[in-house]
């Protein structure tokens, strides 16, 4: 009972993860049907954005430890911001000239834009120097990105909610899941009204769904596709921001647990029916929960360190029996 | 001066032109007909003064105006709306959603509100339908609505691209009589592309023969319909 409880709080934590950032790639797919590899690369820059602030600006401006209690949200807020505008010049710079062009050379442009974000974030060099007349003497800002993991400072205390069991099989509910899953699921509930209820998000089902129709009407399409890009980088932020809460060791941005987060969401976006935003959110779910109770329960049998490989079992089964995804619509041509 | 004026317009897909050096021009108020054979580049036309397509040669005056560098959103809102050929509607979402779509560039509440009614007025089919999606709608009334959008649009110039393609008899006569009704009612000048050239000519003031990319006709419309070779070619009379 314990163990079920524990790997439920762990499979639903990281599956609102998986879910916010297949919202990005959904989102970009619906509107451009391409699939924008570079997504991953922003939710990397969201954990190390929030890194930057925590670690690196807040002490410059004579925050130190321990952080004062507003730190974690504004911390989000400047990853977000950080992102968004990542978003946005990349849709602008990178993608926008290619419109109309074939899909492959958009999907190389893509892989290229996450090459350059993965080894542009392994550099490292001095914003501002240090100060040691000043009093308190002030650190030297530097964009703390480099080679090296570096650990997430505590923003939020991880109290215990609840404690289930004792010994071998103790479930707990931390203070961080929850304030993990609430965010995740209040950022998925506003994006959920934008697109259904707002002028806006009418302008992005609309353009998703017949670009030039849209444009007829007067809706102007590079708006709401740089839109698109900026809400799918603000997920991403979040993602990120949220996950070096949880996982508090910031790795490098190439490094492979970043591939992986960023495929397993891909994955989820596929699996729940790429283009369909709560396809993405089931999806999500989905491979967060195969993961882990596969993890947990075919151990025994299986062995264990094989939970990419229920996350991919997922997405094969999941595809024979439904290859658009699950809720996606049955193939039909972009006329 | 015409409201719409069309000058040796070249445009091309890819390498291969699809008009070369066609002009005409729309005056206010008035009802013009475009008609021609499947492939003579009628669509191409009404997509590249929308500005979904570049011209490679030529100008497109709206107005006194020039609008072919303009964004398509941008002509919109200069008072041009489009009722595209396969009529372009949104089937994921509601028609009451579509017909807000048609307005998405007006800010007047009072005023779209008014056009709304008398949209449904014309067509009372869309009316029963509202909360809909317009993707389950028939042919006929998927037309209408595409109609009633760009009325909502409340354009100086409204393009209708064979608005009676596919069409029962019965219904492609309402579409008619409704076009008319706009031009009536509201003002609007309209720019009718129509493969039905019979009934283009009937309803139409003046009216233009595309001929693959190039205007081999034009005229007022009730001369064309008796003209020798409009009637061999295009209204099927030996
Ligand atoms: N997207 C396109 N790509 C290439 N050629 C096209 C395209 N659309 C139309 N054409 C060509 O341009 C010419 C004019 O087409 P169109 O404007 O659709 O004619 P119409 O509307 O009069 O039937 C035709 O020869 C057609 O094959
Ligand atoms: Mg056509």
């Amino acid at each position: 009972m314990a163990d079920l409880l524990q790997i439920l709080t762990m499979a639903v934590t990281v599956g609102s993860l998986y879910a916010l950032i297949a919202l990005g790639y959904t989102m970009v797919y619906g509107i451009l049907k391409f699939i924008n590899f570079a997504h991953s690369d922003v939710v990397v820059l969201g954990a190390w954005g929030s890194f930057f602030f925590a670690a690196a600006l807040l002490p410059r401006m004579g925050f130190g430890t321990p952080l004062p209690w507003w730190a974690g949200g504004m911390a989000l807020l400047f990853a977000m911001a950080l992102c968004g505008l990542t978003g946005f010049l990349i849709e602008r710079f990178a993608y926008r000239p290619l419109r109309g062009a074939p899909r492959l050379n958009v999907l190389i442009t893509a892989i290229g834009v996450s090459l350059f974000l993965q080894n542009a974030g392994q550099l490292q060099f001095t914003l501002v120097r240090g100060d040691d007349t000043a009093q308190p003497p002030a650190p030297a800002l530097r964009l703390p990105f480099g080679t090296q993991p570096q650990r997430m400072p505590t923003l939020l205390p991880d109290q215990d909610l609840l404690v289930i069991g004792e010994g071998q099989s103790t479930a707990r509910l931390g203070s961080l899941d929850v304030v993990i899953i609430a965010t995740a699921l209040a950022l998925m509930v506003l994006l959920d009204l934008l697109v259904r209820r707002t002028k806006f998000g009418m302008a992005m089902r609309a353009v998703s769904f017949n670009t030039d129709s849209a444009a007829l009407m007067g809706v102007p399409v590079n708006r709401v596709i740089s839109m698109t890009f900026v809400l799918g980088a603000v997920l991403a932020a979040a993602a990120g921001f949220l996950y070096v809460l949880k996982f508090p060791t910031v790795q490098q941005t190439a490094h492979p647990t970043w591939v992986l987060v960023g495929l397993k969401a891909f994955v989820a976006a596929v699996v729940g029916g790429i283009g369909n935003l709560r396809g993405a959110v089931l999806g999500g779910f989905l491979i967060a929960f195969a993961e882990q109770f596969g993890e947990s329960y075919l151990q025994k049998y299986l062995g264990s360190g094989l939970k990419d490989v229920y996350v991919f079992s997922a997405l094969i089964l999941v595809l024979l029996v439904r290859p658009t995804g699950i809720l996606g619509s049955p193939l039909r041509e972009k006329v | 001066m015409p409201l719409l004026e069309v000058r040796d317009l070249c445009v091309k897909y890819g390498a291969i032109p699809a008009l070369h050096g066609l002009s005409l021009s729309v005056e206010a108020g008035q009802i013009v007909t475009l008609i021609g054979c499947n492939g003579a580049g009628k669509t191409t036309t009404l997509r590249t003064i929308s500005g979904l397509l570049r011209p490679s040669g030529g100008s497109i005056t709206f107005n006194g105006a020039p609008i072919h560098t303009l964004s398509t959103d941008g002509i919109v809102r200069l008072g041009i709306a489009q009722a595209p050929e396969g009529r372009g509607i949104f089937g994921n979402l509601t028609v009451d959603e579509n017909l807000s779509l048609g307005a998405f560039a007006r800010r007047d509440r009072a005023g779209i509100a008014k056009d709304r009614e008398w949209a449904l007025q014309l067509f009372p089919r869309l009316r029963e339908r509202l909360r809909q999606n317009a993707g389950t709608l028939s042919g006929g009334e998927q037309q209408m609505l595409a109609i009633a959008r760009s009325v909502l649009a409340r354009p100086r110039l409204l393009l209708l691209d064979e608005p009676s393609l596919g069409l029962a008899p019965q219904i492609v006569q309402t579409i008619f009589h409704i076009i008319r009704t706009i031009r009536e009612e509201r003002g609007t000048t309209i720019l009718l592309v129509e493969q039905n050239a019979h009934m283009a000519l009937h309803t139409a003031d003046y009216a233009y023969v595309l001929e693959v990319g190039r205007i081999a006709m034009h005229g007022p419309a009730a001369r064309l319909a008796a003209s020798d070779a409009v009637r061999k070619a295009y209204l099927g009379v030996a």
